[in-house]
């Protein structure tokens, strides 16, 4: 019926791998898309070495957003905390296997990989400019 | 299946862009009239008529395009006035759109009659624009906001209105027909028990005016805020009909030209109506453009209007319940205009509408600019398909037909 919802989509949105809380966690961070009331919130615990050991998200929203979380924490996990805040925007878009996404489920697919920002950040709040095509 | 009340067939051709084909030659599907409505070629001709023949600014000039630009924008404005049943044009003040009606009276008529403590009574059905304004005069003035409750089925709650009425409120400000439930409030009913108890009111008529007849001498109205865009007409452009002495009585909204009789380099007297409130060059093409729309709607007859929207969403709420899995929100057809808000079992609302547009629909998803009334729901997010004079039985089924396959792929 579509090709954006390829198969991918709909098992990591139906069968998420990373749903969940953890608790006690190193770093937790959430945030909602004003625009739709898609919600995320990601867990990570992190050791000495600064690698992700563990990895959940939590919240509500579309297949995309959702897909998109649990493929993102997918990636991360066993990753030093260094390299994943190089994760881009165009990495999460192929993760997703995702091409011409209109701007505004741009904004679903892309609330994962803010939330996880900001959180490694420790910023009081998302920015679209952590997810902005850089160089 | 034909409506008996309009030629649908007929209307369909009067707007150009419902023979847009996409992705991959499916016809448009248009049902997000409630965010808003297609436009006739009538209310394009006469924009661009405008722009081709008189554009001019008004009211100064005294050269012959000037002239007429302003008996244009003039004459649209009483064509407006008796299409809401008035008393004089000069009760109808341009604003870009609902929104800012509503912001009008509540930076000046609320501002001027308003203090720390007075009740303020909404509902639990409001659009964000009839929220916001009053939460930051609220937080500025300290004024105390009520909500009439909605019940289970997407009714107001009168008897708790009744006793929040003890309340001695100042203001009563309600949407008369809600953009999610589509529930038609009881407008004239909630007006007359807010001015037994002394209470001056708003109507926000963004979904009313749109697709029922309305009168606001009929329902007693105090304040009437409406948009062009929702009823056939441009962007850009809005009404707040405000009863004359409580226009009068107003201080200024915006200042600047036109809004003023004379200005000195410390002190100016306003304007007299309605431009103490229409500061700066108006939006003229968009009035002009405002004023072929309710002419339009004037000829197809808004109990003709809202006799064929029963009619669809009667039918549509019959198909819709059909789906095993979904779940309708609102009230029955018969206490609701053309909106339907659903959900389904297992599929987020977002990806509903994107696998409807890929088959021509356009639906809306999301909380539709009303937050609170989805919490009330314990809902995030709703899908909502709404009808105009355009829509034809056959879209319902197109709807309902490519709903069944979304909950396939997802199933």
């Amino acid at each position: 019926m579509d090709d954006l919802y390829r198969e991918v989509i709909i098992e990591h949105y139906k069968n998420p791998t990373y749903r969940g809380v953890l608790d006690p966690h190193d770093i937790s961070f959430e945030d909602e898309n004003p625009l739709c009331g898609d919600q995320i919130r990601i867990d990570l615990r992190v050791n000495d070495a600064g690698v992700v050991t563990e990895a959940a998200f939590s919240g509500h929203g579309c297949a995309i957003s959702q897909a998109s979380a649990d493929l993102l924490l997918e990636s991360i996990v066993n990753k030093p905390l260094e390299e994943v805040k190089k994760i881009s925007k165009q990495d999460l878009l192929d993760l997703l296997g995702l091409e011409n996404l209109g701007p505004v489920r741009l904004k679903c697919a892309l609330l994962s990989l803010k939330v996880l920002k900001a959180g490694i950040y420790g910023l009081g709040e998302t920015d679209d400019l952590l997810v902005e095509e850089e160089e | 299946m034909m409506s008996q009340t309009l030629n649908v067939d007929q209307i369909r051709k009067d707007f150009p862009i419902l023979s847009r084909r996409l992705h991959g030659n499916k016809a448009l599907v248009y049902l997000d009239s409630t965010a808003t409505a297609q436009k006739p070629v009538t209310v394009i001709r006469a924009m661009e008529d405008y722009y081709n023949q008189t554009n001019a600014n008004i009211h100064r000039g005294v050269h012959t395009l000037a002239e007429e630009a302003t008996a244009a924008y003039e004459g649209a404005r009483e064509r407006i006035a008796k299409f809401i049943g008035a008393r004089h044009a000069r009760e109808v003040i341009f604003t870009r759109n609902t929104t800012e009606s509503i912001n009008l009276v509540a930076y000046s008529w609320a501002r001027k009659n308003l203090v720390s403590g007075d009740v303020v009574i909404l509902t639990e059905m409001e659009h964000h624009s009839n929220l916001v304004p009053w939460q930051i005069l609220a937080d500025e003035r300290g004024i105390r906001l009520e909500f009439i409750p909605v019940t289970e089925e997407g009714e107001l709650d009168l008897l708790t209105y009744q006793n929040l009425l003890e309340l001695r409120p100042k203001l009563v400000a309600f949407s008369q027909m809600s953009n999610v439930l589509g529930t038609i409030n009881p407008a004239r009913e909630i007006i007359e028990m807010a001015h037994r108890a002394g209470a001056v009111t708003l109507i926000d008529g963004a979904q009313s005016v749109p697709h029922l007849p309305v009168d606001v001498q009929q329902l007693g109205a105090d304040f009437l805020a409406f948009s062009a865009h929702k009823m056939c007409g441009p962007t850009g452009i809005g009404v707040l009909y405000g009863r004359r002495d409580l226009l009068e009585a107003m201080p200024p909204f915006l200042g600047g030209g036109d809004m003023i009789k004379r200005v000195t380099l410390r002190s100016f007297s306003p304007n007299e109506l309605p431009h103490k409130f229409e500061a700066g060059t108006p939006a003229i093409a968009e009035v002009i453009g405002f004023g072929a729309a309710v002419d339009y709607l004037i000829q197809m007859g808004m109990n003709n209007i809202a006799a064929h929207e029963h009619a669809i969403t009667r039918y549509a709420l019959d198909r819709l319940s059909e789906i095993s899995g979904l779940k309708l929100i609102g009230p029955s057809a018969e206490k609701k205009g053309g909106v339907c808000a659903f959900t389904m079992e297992g599929i987020h609302p977002h990806d509903i509408a994107q696998l409807l547009d890929r088959e021509g629909i356009a639906v809306r998803a999301g909380h539709h600019c009303a937050m609170p009334l989805h919490q009330r729901y314990g809902l995030p997010a709703t899908t909502r398909a709404s009808f105009y004079l355009y829509n034809t039985f056959d879209e319902v089924d197109l709807l309902a037909e490519a709903l069944e396959r979304a909950k396939e792929l997802f199933g």
